[in-house]
């Protein structure tokens, strides 16, 4: 063995040392995530799966915890989804068709498309601002859950209309051209083959949309969702609270019961977050299933 | 949904065809009278030249192949005939495109139309993924139909002569047929909204020889009835189908001119032209 | 099969021609589709004009009063909500909030960007199929937590159970806790984005390195990890300035105190935190304490708003190289 050969083998043991050295860490790094999800859940489990009852669902909140449920809560939850979703849904497919199949390509369209992506990343609370502006003092909608709803339909539109032009731009160009050849106008072609080819992917990003209003808290401070709401709401301009606001709101109380309560509400929370996310995955791995054949 | 209905009583109603551009498709249109016609027709893709004074008049129920090297402007040429290409971004063209004596790219003219009336066949069978039957009635119902829909569906399956191999599964999904069956459904889908010129974009070029010889026998067979205008880069099918051929070949600059136009067995026997003897005795392309 | 048995399917259904009157309804209807998805696409633009008109307007009013050098430099945040008590004469100095903001941005990024980025090494570079396909939807479980629970978590976990027993002296609220889990919060957002950035490496760039004889280590570190580094940066600035935006987490765990200081173990106030704070007490509408809400929020505003910039143009050059 020559001394270059010896040389070489040994620098190469030591590159294949770092190398399982990094590949080491790398499995550290991402166990550290998943490890932190873990905990988390473990922890709101142990903490509230005691007070999570028919009774927890099924109450009103009130000032003796033991008592409080989240009756209102969860109802105004209910209602504030169903309202974004009749909001953001046609908009945000409707937009989403507009840039994909209606659009020339001009100045404007790019405006429009960057102005989506940087949407997209404006905090929270600042469309809480525009809410309180727009929705409850210009608009006088007062602090109502139609206010929270159409806040609550523009935080999500950009999230609604990036995964529907990801659907649409996944159906092949072939589906189009075979319509259109066949003497249909853009909108037959559109409506009655692009989007049900598109639909899996366009619920997909409606779901995840949807979860992500669903547990969103600081717009509604903003926009005044009530902390203390002994009632469910019984039309769109009544006042309101939400999961998220009555969590907030037991968890920022220092008594240990409370916070009790904040960690069952959050046991429901993501249950039916989990619950939205896990449909959301399956409907997305079949669509892929489907488009792979 | 009432809107189209509303239309449709208001059509029947008051509206009756122009009788020049009355066409009655089996007794009317006579072999070899002209039903499609380019002069001087030029095509720019942006600042791509991609066509150059195409001059060419596709006779009636006969089959007329396009065919040359590839990058000739074949498929742009019959992407023209229906209007295909208006869906490209910087598409221009010039001089006329005369379907039965009206310029199609002129003023008041519908490409809607014009697809209603002259079909298409792509290169890839592409159906839509959904089930046989709503393969061949979606044409007829976006267009607006008299008569009862699974007769249009039947009628055109029949004449694509694919009726025996699928009047079983005309609720499966169409994905699930074979590849030349697929391709003859789009062939169906096509006629099921009854036009007078197919077009056929190199309609066997990602088919097995089986089912390239089975469309063959069904474009001859539908060329009793209908003009067909067919691209291929495959000489010996154009040899074996068309009626007429055209030969186009692509300039210094890349556009793409036809260099020849005549019957089929003159073209490929006594060729005018140099270099359509070189292209087809294989020397180039 | 021939052209006899066609003409047995009795009487011939006909497709009925178009005449021009039902022509033109068919144009109108289609002109107006067009007119109303436009619209649809334009509520985007007419999002973003009135979050900016919203923020400006009361920002140009609470500038009127305030001056904005005094905002700028001034290094005491006392807002004197609701009178102030013993008259203690109201400051604005957005200094402290600032420095609480970047303290906890600064925290998240130190945990999210080292453990995001080498999520996604493993993730493109080392981990089989099927285990991606595990671990790919725990994180996007992790990234659809709502924040609220995160700051729960933070509160009754991170900051009682590590930070206090680490450090007893710590009070229970501090910016290390709200930090730590803000970052436990933006490491799906770095690990996925920097992940499609490696994918979108071609194929061809890690063959040729493994030619050479290069190690896996080698390989993502000198070559993967560079190519890809405009779009890695793109989802670092992206998850930093999410970090900056975010309210639940330090609202219930890093205090309710403005205070400029670098000690993370300090409680202190975010200007998200702060705005949480205005709006949840009863300050009055046209205030010059309400006000402070929008200029607060103007100021997150073209923070969140630059950096995103800046992290689409990343992206944007990026994709040019490898789409």
């Amino acid at each position: 063995m020559t001394a270059a050969e010896a040389g070489f083998r040994r620098r190469l043991f030591l590159r294949k040392a770092t190398a399982v050295g990094f590949a080491l860490l790398c499995i550290l790094a991402t166990s550290l995530g998943i490890a932190a999800l873990a905990l988390l859940l473990v922890d709101i489990t142990r903490e509230g799966v005691g007070r999570v009852s028919w009774d927890f669902i099924n109450s009103f909140p009130s000032r003796k915890p033991e008592q409080a449920g989240i009756k209102a809560a969860l109802w105004g939850t209910i209602w504030m989804m169903g309202l974004t979703a009749s909001f953001a849904i046609p908009i945000g497919v409707g937009a989403a068709v507009y840039l994909e199949e209606y659009a020339p390509r001009n100045w404007l369209t790019r405006v429009i498309q960057t102005n989506i992506a940087n949407l997209a990343g404006v905090p929270s609370i600042v469309y809480g601002i525009l809410g309180l502006a727009l929705f409850v003092r210009a608009m006088s909608l007062e602090r109502s859950v139609l206010a929270g709803s159409l806040t609550m339909a523009l935080l999500v539109l950009p999230i609604v209309i990036i995964a529907s032009q990801e659907a649409l731009r996944a159906v092949p160009n072939s589906v189009r051209e075979a319509a259109y050849a066949v003497g249909a106008s853009r909108w037959q072609v559109v409506s009655r083959q692009v989007l049900p080819a598109a639909f899996p992917g366009i619920l997909t990003g409606i779901i995840l949309a949807l979860s992500r209003a669903i547990g969103e808290t600081a717009p509604l401070i903003m926009i005044g969702a009530l902390l203390f709401v002994p009632f469910t709401p019984s039309g769109p301009l009544d006042r309101f609270t939400v999961l998220p606001m009555q969590i907030f709101n037991w968890t920022s109380r220092p008594q240990p019961e409370f916070r009790e309560n904040a960690a069952a509400g959050i046991i429901v929370l993501l249950i039916v977050l989990l619950t939205m996310n896990a449909t959301a995955v399956i409907l997305r791995n079949r669509f892929q299933a489907r488009a792979r054949q | 949904m009432m809107h189209e209905q509303l239309a449709d009583i208001v059509a029947e109603r008051f509206v009756t065809r122009p009788p020049e551009l009355q066409i009655d498709l089996t007794p009317g249109l006579q072999r070899e009278e002209t039903i499609l016609e380019t002069r001087g027709l030029s095509v720019w893709y942006g600042g791509f030249q991609a066509l150059r004074d195409i001059s060419l008049a596709v006779p009636g129920r006969r089959i007329t192949a396009i065919i040359g090297p590839s990058g000739c402007g074949k498929s742009t040429l019959i992407r023209c005939f229906n209007r295909m290409n208006d869906l490209i971004p910087g598409f221009r063209v010039e001089g006329e495109l005369l379907f039965e004596g009206r310029n199609i790219y002129g003023r008041g003219i519908d490409p809607v139309d014009v697809r209603r009336r002259i079909g298409m066949v792509f290169q890839k069978p592409n159906p839509f993924p959904k089930s046989v039957y709503e393969n061949v009635a979606f044409g007829a119902r976006v267009n607006g139909y008299v008569g009862k829909l699974s007769e249009i569906v039947e009628r055109a399956l029949r004449r694509a002569a694919l009726w025996d191999e699928v009047k079983d599964k005309l609720r499966q999904n169409a994905l699930a047929l074979s590849g030349g069956q697929q391709q003859r459904l789009c062939i169906a889908r096509a006629l099921a909204i009854e036009p007078e010129v197919i077009l056929m974009d190199e309609p066997c070029s990602a088919l097995d020889p089986v089912a390239t010889l089975k469309i063959e026998d069904l474009m001859r067979e539908l060329a009793e009835r209908y003009a067909i205008v067919i691209v291929t880069h495959n000489m010996q099918q154009a040899a074996r189908v068309a009626d007429y051929s055209a030969v186009m070949m692509m300039a210094e600059d890349r556009a793409g001119e036809m260099i020849e136009f005549g019957p089929t067995r003159q073209v490929f026997t006594t060729p005018k032209e140099k270099r359509t003897e070189d292209y087809i005795t294989g020397r180039f392309g | 099969m021939g052209v006899t048995d066609i003409e047995a399917v009795g009487p011939a259904s006909r497709i009925r021609p178009r005449g021009p009157l039902e022509a033109r309804l068919r144009h109108g209807r289609e002109a107006a589709i067009h007119g109303v998805l436009f619209l649809c696409a334009f509520v985007s633009i007419f999002t973003t004009l009135a979050i900016i008109a919203t923020l400006l307007e009361e920002t140009i009013g609470f500038f009127g009063e305030v001056s904005i050098i005094d905002f700028l430099t001034d290094t005491k945040w006392i807002p004197g909500l609701g009178g102030g008590p013993g008259g203690l004469e109201p400051h604005f100095g957005i200094l402290p909030l600032l420095s609480g903001t970047l303290l906890v941005a600064a925290g998240a990024a130190v945990v999210a960007l080292p453990v995001g980025l080498l999520t996604a090494i493993f993730l493109s570079e080392y981990a089989p199929e099927w285990l991606r396909g595990i671990v790919k939807p725990i994180l996007e479980v992790l990234a659809g937590i709502p924040t609220v629970v995160l700051g729960f978590f933070a509160l009754t976990f991170v900051s009682e159970d590590i930070i206090k027993v680490l450090f007893p002296e710590t009070k229970i609220f501090n910016a290390a806790s709200a930090a730590i889990v803000v970052g436990i919060m933006i490491i799906p957002m770095v690990s996925s984005l920097s992940e499609d950035a490696m994918s979108a490496v071609p194929r061809s760039l890690r063959e040729g390195a493994y030619a050479l004889g290069a190690t896996k280590l080698e390989v993502a570190l000198r070559v993967v990890v560079p190519a890809a580094l405009s779009g890695i940066v793109a989802s670092f600035i992206l998850a930093i300035s999410r970090a900056i935006g975010e309210t639940m987490i330090v609202t219930l765990a890093a205090g309710a105190t403005p205070n400029l200081t670098w000690n993370p173990l300090d409680s202190i106030q975010t200007m998200t935190a702060y705005i949480v704070q205005v709006s949840l007490g009863e300050t009055a509408q046209g205030s010059l304490g309400f006000r402070t809400i929008f200029a607060v929020g103007m100021t997150l505003f073209v923070m969140t708003l630059t950096l995103n910039v800046i992290s689409q143009y990343l992206l944007h050059r990026f994709r040019e190289v490898y789409e």
